[in-house]
């Protein structure tokens, strides 16, 4: 047995402080299993320790809420006995470390969390963050690196995703700087259930059996929770710590997936719960928490990948594909014959206990025992030091770009679209999204491309709509507008399918949690949610919080992304972001025209200032979150009274992208003035390219203009005729002077091939010869 | 009429398959387990899109071992229809029920999007319902379809009409653009010399549903089931192909 020393417990990432309570506790030294499961236990990734204190302010109720966070995943209620199952999760160190392997377990992890509680996945979304993958003036020295990231971490998804038989049907892909280092994977799943068949993962009834199925355990991801998604990373890092990351099997998870809805049907499963970070120690202890008994396990009966493995390995372990699950005493071969029909290791490794306590023994000898409270409820909570940093960006222009912004003519502003549809974060993501199957189980209505992603429910009808988007940039320029934005925008994107949305789930990426610098930035943001969350009436389910988002002391944007769930009673009354047909009017919902000295300020977030000007300064756009909900209610009421044909809401790009995009699906055109839109004496700049929020394009038959306006005016939102739908040429003027003018075809195979050429040169597009 | 839809254990496409054949062509349907003989009774057999065994090693290289495939052997022997979709067409060729091996797709990556095909024989078991040169639109979703045969094997199933569906463009014309995978002659589907055995790799299960896109689908599954009512004789099948061509 190991001597426990303080470098021993120094590489088990525990500080001193946090040591002194573990030997409190125990009133006794731990032993080196202890201290390996306190060590996980208490990682930020596991205990929430720093970010605990904030997450209480978010809202997590609801009418249609049934389950909020702490259990695998949220639930809410779609009516009809039935509800739907969803949460974000990041693995974003381990697909740095190996992209194909970490984004693929990610996938994973996710998908056993929707399972787990009863729910068949239906939808997985990914968020997803790196550096450039194009060189040039704004460029990165990673380009080569990032685009074998992206690589990577594309066909992890696909890999796992597609053999799993779970559709991949929308999410974002950002491009910038701050994730050279440091790329973000934040995957989003979400599944179907009844009502009265949730599972929790709960280990009721003292006696019970505890059984272990699922993949054997190995010595893969130890250590993960604690050392790969607990802490910063220096230079060698990205090799050394290969060993974390876990191996993944979509096949085998796909077999766990059957036995597991198979099994729930016996009604003899007492609780379940994956094991994902932290593994079987995760695992037993929380079940054991949750319903205040204990467990007692015998690590001989684990079924494990070789001989030799110690209490510490396999504790620690953070293999694949493992379930545990908690049976009733006398029914185990119910269980054990449905794993057995899917060939599945399956074995009763101990029972449920009275103490409430986690008692590991090998041999017959207890390696380990500690009380489930001291590792879950009781583990270390921090009130981290909070300062907001000192700004490094400007508030105003800097003099050189004031002179640019002022002089730009038709061409250059023609020629500036051009640019950005080009560039990699606005162009389409084909190339990514067609590596995944997005239409098995036959219910995908929006797939990839759209605002939000639309499913239908086959039985009833309904269609449910998700989206998750998040804006680092605005966040590191103003975490609490950011993440105001952020929300508000996740739930514009379903609105504007015609959903209604109902619930949301959060992935917050941040850099080191013991800077003040990143707790301000932690707090704000999630203040910004909260507010934006009441506002908007979309509580918080679930989420995932994922701090040492730094490579070299070099943190990333704070980068809160939010999945928004929305509900349409009829499926068929959704409406897409494609123009449809030629002389159909466009209406402006919503928005209101900035004043010159604000437009200046929230320029420098945008795509545009980023993109073109390669600059950054100001402020994000302050979203109005009354007029916000305002102008989604009165798009959603347009929908479902059958006036709109289609809708999309104006974001990263603004108007100019928003009109493009538009027109792309059936190549249809538009001749759009902007004269309301024209702030005085502010260039056609801001109103072609400003992303300020609570915008929605419209296009509407001409006989139900009248209409639309006046139900506007019900909801006191603005919706002004601003164009027409035609012709072959997307066509802007401002007070009848043209600013833009380009073919649609041309602007299309800009944005259709940007991504793949940025990503494998420009000859790809163009099919291998036979 | 009854389908059975073999469900091996790492099929995804086995409900997607079920529900078509309930849902567009209202007629009963039946999961077959991959461990079973037992065919239920079925008219036709559907052999869905997934990855049966997990295709680690080469994709159906481990169903064509399975019990049921044993039983599909001989269903198809007797004259039975067999439809094998995607994996489900992997796992024939593996079985050698048809001709032809699969290829990684020649970008290496899995593709999945809708894509156009002609129908080259209207005159099959699978094709019935559809005009000769007819373009359908029904996606692909896969990471391993390229279909090769050799020389020999091309010359015989395209003299003898077995090639049933090919990768065009929108217009019809067969194109290197047009396919999506490196098949060689754009092969999308084929069937064997008797004609009651096909093997696509597009979905048509799910270009059914106008909500979803395509209905291109319900082309090829009605034909199938025009072909279990008519119940034809499987050699007058056979022989329309050969005197077509």
């Amino acid at each position: 047995m190991p001597q426990i020393t303080a470098e021993l417990v120094e590489q088990h990432n525990l500080p001193p402080e946090e040591y002194r309570r573990i030997l409190e506790i125990m009133g006794r030294e731990p032993t080196i299993t202890e201290l390996g499961i306190f060590s996980v236990m208490w990682s930020e990734h596991c205990s929430y320790k720093s970010s605990r204190v904030h997450l209480k302010r978010l809202p997590t109720r609801g009418k249609a809420v049934l389950q909020g966070p702490g259990e695998n995943a949220g639930v809410v209620d779609i009516g009809g006995g039935r509800c739907c199952v969803f949460k974000i999760e990041s693995h974003n160190h381990p697909s740095f470390v190996e992209p194909f392997q970490g984004a693929a377990t990610g996938v994973g992890g996710i998908l056993r969390d929707i399972f787990t509680m009863g729910a068949r996945p239906v939808a997985v979304m990914d968020s997803l963050r790196f550096g450039p993958v194009m060189p040039g003036a704004h460029g990165s020295p990673h380009v080569e690196r990032n685009r074998r990231i992206v690589r990577g971490v594309v066909s992890g998804i696909a890999y796992y995703g597609n053999c799993f038989g779970v559709p991949t049907i929308g999410g974002e892909v950002v491009f910038e700087r701050c994730y050279d280092n440091n790329p973000l994977v934040n995957v989003f799943a979400l599944g179907l259930a009844q009502r009265d068949q949730i599972f929790l993962g709960r280990a009721g009834g003292p006696g019970n059996p505890v059984i272990y199925v699922g993949a054997k355990t190995g010595k893969d991801g130890i250590h993960g929770a604690s050392l790969l998604a607990s802490a910063e990373f220096s230079g060698a890092d990205g090799q050394q710590k290969r060993p974390n990351v876990q191996v993944g099997d979509p096949f085998l998870e796909k077999l766990l997936l059957e036995a597991c809805l198979e099994v729930m049907q016996t009604g003899a499963v007492v609780g379940i719960q994956d094991m994902g970070a932290a593994g079987l120690t995760c695992s037993t202890c929380e079940m054991g928490g949750r319903a205040g008994t204990g467990i007692e396990i015998e690590l001989d009966r684990v079924p494990q990948r070789e001989s030799g493995m110690t209490p510490y390995e396999i504790m620690l372990s953070e293999s694949q594909e493992r379930m545990l699950l908690v049976a009733q005493r006398g029914r185990e071969q119910e269980v054990l014959a449905v794993f057995r029909k899917w060939g599945l290791d399956a074995v009763e490794i101990g029972t449920v206990i009275e103490k409430p306590l986690l008692r590991v023994k090998q041999y017959g000898e207890t390696v380990a025992e500690i009380p489930n409270q001291a590792l879950t409820d009781e583990a270390p909570v921090y009130e981290r030091p909070i300062a907001a940093p000192p700004r490094t960006v400007p508030m105003e222009p800097p003099p050189e770009v004031e002179g640019v912004l002022r002089s730009r003519g038709r061409e250059q502003l023609t020629d500036d679209l051009k640019k950005l549809l080009a560039d990699p974060t606005i162009a389409s993501k084909r190339w990514i999204t067609e590596q995944y199957d997005t239409m098995v189980r036959t219910n995908t209505v929006i797939g990839p491309g759209g605002d939000a992603a639309l499913l239908r429910i086959k039985e009833t009808a309904q269609g449910l709509a998700m989206s998750v988007d998040g804006n680092g940039r605005y966040c590191f320029l103003d975490p609490r507008r950011g993440a105001r934005l952020a929300v508000a925008e996740s739930a514009r994107n379903v609105s504007v399918t015609g959903a209604e949305p109902l619930a949301a789930t959060n992935c917050l990426n941040f850099g080191n949690p013991e800077k003040s610098a990143i707790m301000w930035q932690f707090r704000e943001v999630v203040e910004g949610m909260a507010e934006a969350c009441e506002a908007l009436s979309t509580p918080i389910t679930g989420g995932n919080v994922s701090f040492y988002n730094e490579t070299e002391g070099q943190p990333i944007y704070p980068t809160p992304v939010v999945g928004v769930v929305g509900l349409l009673p009829d499926v068929k009354r959704h409406t897409t972001l494609a123009f449809k047909a030629e002389g159909r009017t466009l209406l402006l919902l919503g928005g209101t025209t900035a004043p010159a000295d604000e437009a200046k300020v929230t320029f420098g977030s945008s795509q545009y200032a980023h993109t073109l000007l390669g600059a950054l300064w100001g402020l994000p756009p302050d979203v109005d979150l009354d007029y916000e909900r305002n102008v989604q209610a009165c798009c959603r009421e347009l929908i479902a009274k059958g006036l709109v044909e289609s809708a999309h809401d104006i974001s990263d790009g603004g108007l100019a992208v928003c009109l493009a995009e538009s027109c792309f699906p059936n190549g249809v055109g538009a001749s759009v003035d902007l004269l309301s839109e024209a702030a005085a004496g502010l260039s056609p700049v801001y109103s072609l390219f400003a992303e300020d929020p609570s915008r929605i394009i419209l296009s509407v038959a001409r006989n139900s203009v009248a209409e639309a306006i006046r139900i506007a005016g019900q909801y006191k939102v603005r919706a002004v005729e601003i164009g027409i739908t035609g012709g072959s040429d997307l066509k802007i003027s401002q007070k009848e002077q043209g600013v833009l003018d380009a073919p649609v075809l041309e602007l299309r195979a800009l944005f259709d091939h940007a991504l793949a050429n940025a990503i494998e040169g420009e000859a790809s597009g163009l099919p291998v010869e036979n | 009429m009854k389908f059975g839809v073999v469900v091996f254990p790492g099929s995804n496409c086995d409900h997607d398959a079920f529900y078509a054949v309930q849902s567009v062509l209202g007629q009963e349907a039946a999961f077959l387990w991959h461990d079973s003989t037992d065919l239920a009774g079925s008219d036709v057999i559907i052999l869905p899109g997934g990855f049966a065994y997990g295709d680690y090693l080469r994709t159906g290289a481990i169903a064509r071992f399975s019990p049921i495939m044993r039983a599909i052997a001989d269903f198809a022997a007797r004259g039975g229809f067999v439809m094998g979709i995607c994996n489900g067409f992997q796992v024939l060729l593996e079985a050698g029920l048809l001709p032809g091996a699969m290829l990684r797709n020649r970008a290496l990556r899995f593709i999945c999007r809708p894509v156009y095909l002609r129908v080259e024989n209207a005159h099959t078991a699978f094709s019935n319902a559809c005009r000769p040169g007819q373009v359908l639109e029904v996606p692909i979703a896969h990471g391993e379809g390229n279909y090769f045969a050799d020389a020999d094997t091309l010359e015989e199933i395209e003299s003898a009409g077995q090639v049933v569906f090919r990768y065009c463009c929108p217009d019809g014309e067969i194109t290197n653009d047009a396919n999506p995978n490196g098949s060689v002659h754009n092969i999308a589907g084929i069937m064997n010399r008797e004609g009651n055995v096909l093997g696509m790799m597009p979905h048509p299960e799910r270009a059914c549903d106008p909500l979803l896109g395509s209905t291109d689908g319900r082309f090829i599954l009605q034909s199938v089931l025009n072909a279990a009512l008519d119940r034809v004789s499987t050699t007058a099948w056979a022989v329309a192909n050969v005197n077509r061509s």
